[in-house]
């Protein structure tokens, strides 16, 4: 599964990245975010280009694993 | 509790925050300053004689409130993180520069939207600045630019600004800071009530993350209206407030409105504040409010906007308002100075080296 870590960075890279792995592939993608923010930020993004995500937090952050 | 999950809440946050920002100015803040956090920053700096300008000096308990109604809210919702790391030098010099570029323009992001909602055409011209820097910072993240990683510290290293701000707060309803006598320093809502306003409106804005640059940025990076939609609200209530208190006057070089008609200089100095605060990650307010969570790299660029705002004022880099003359009753235009002037020049010149300098490949 492609991951994209991007714990412990500054709004909107977590985003940003997540949109880019999204851009070059079709499998699964794990996105790794700090902030609960950021969690919720990924997780719109992901519901507007109609796909759907699981999260469970860990303890540095947050998994989002996007189907 | 989440207002971030929809805009009509995202909207009524901003409803509230503007009310806050209109009640604060309906009981002596400065009608068009109602609550911006530069010219706040740069009272308390006053207060604790960085610089010596008389006329804007008091300890501003609106900052003690934001900061401390971030920390209160993120302890209380379990989003109190206490994070350090991330390039925090460039932040210190990225606050020094978000406050210069005010300084200059004579107000933070949060003030220009106040005084455009008050007519004053000056804050529109600035506009165009501001989303030219946003847009700027916001290619640079394009190409990759990155502060790097932040990471977890001890817990106490986040709660530090809260609590010297309220020591700043003590210290000053004891009397033992600097308080002007006359200026806009001297205007100000009773303590208590600036407190309350302040804490308030610290935690509506960790709720819903108001940012005034990450609102613009947003809708330029990915057509997202969200955090634009909290600044509506907070336009739309100060526009009805000065409608309400026949405040809203159309033009250039209205008196009583601190501002001043160097266009160009209105136009740079909102740009280098633009461009610095996408890179900071957030505008004045909302690196208050992340220093309120427990980011001690916001922390530190709050410290950066103290010092530019020493500098400003040590230094004349602040520019002057147009007032009117009590004896002549003449109209005396504001002006940018030429230590500000090449000032800002510097500013701008020190955001694109560090846009394109700091590139996410080399974070580890």
């Amino acid at each position: 599964m492609k991951e994209v870590d991007a714990r412990g960075l500054s709004c909107p890279e977590p985003i940003m990245l997540t949109a880019e792995a999204l851009k070059s592939g079709n499998g699964p993608v794990k996105v790794l975010v700090s902030e609960p923010h950021q969690k919720t930020n990924v997780e719109k993004l992901v519901k507007d280009r109609g796909k759907k995500t699981k999260t469970k937090e860990i303890d540095t952050g947050f998994e989002i694993v996007i189907e | 509790m989440n207002l971030y999950d929809s805009r009509k809440k995202l909207a009524v946050a901003g409803v509230l925050c503007g009310a806050v920002a209109a009640v604060l100015a309906y009981f002596g803040n400065p009608a068009n300053m109602a609550f911006c956090i530069a010219c706040f920053v740069r009272d308390m700096a006053g207060s604790l004689g960085m610089h010596q300008a008389e006329v804007v000096q008091y300890a501003r308990p609106e900052i003690t409130g934001l900061v401390l109604g971030a920390f209160l809210i993120s302890v209380a919702t379990k989003e109190y993180r206490s994070t350090a790391g991330s390039s925090p030098m460039i932040r210190f010099i990225l606050g020094m520069v978000i406050m210069i570029g005010s300084l200059v323009f004579l107000g933070c992001p949060l003030r220009m939207v106040i005084r455009m909602s008050a007519g004053d055409l000056n804050a529109w011209v600035a506009l165009v600045g501001f989303i030219l820097g946003v847009a700027t910072g916001t290619f640079a993240l394009k190409k990759g630019f990155s502060l790097g990683r932040s990471h977890d510290t001890g817990k106490e290293s986040g709660a530090v600004l809260p609590i010297l701000l309220v020591g700043v707060l003590v210290l000053g309803v004891m009397g033992l800071l600097k308080a002007s006598e006359a200026g806009p320093g001297s205007m100000h809502a009773p303590i208590i009530l600036s407190l309350i306003g302040g804490l308030v409106f610290g935690a509506l804005a960790q709720k819903a993350r108001m940012c005034f640059a990450g609102g613009i940025r947003d809708v330029i990076l990915m057509k997202n209206f969200d955090l634009l939609t909290v600044i509506g609200g907070v336009f739309v209530v100060m526009l009805i407030f000065n409608l309400a208190m026949g405040k809203f006057v159309v033009g250039f070089d209205t008196p009583g409105i601190i501002a001043h008609s160097d266009h160009l200089w209105n136009i740079l100095g909102m740009y280098a504040v633009g461009f610095a605060a996408v890179l900071a990650g957030g505008c004045p307010l909302r690196q208050l409010i992340l220093a309120g969570q427990g980011s001690s790299d916001a922390a530190v660029t709050v410290l950066g906007l103290f010092v530019g705002a020493a500098l400003c004022h040590n230094l004349g880099l602040a520019s002057s308002g147009t007032a009117l003359n009590a004896e002549t009753n003449e109209v005396v235009a504001g002006a940018a100075t030429p230590a500000g002037k090449t000032a800002v020049i510097i500013c701008i010149v020190v955001c694109f080296i560090i846009a394109f300098t700091n590139k996410r490949e080399n974070v580890k």
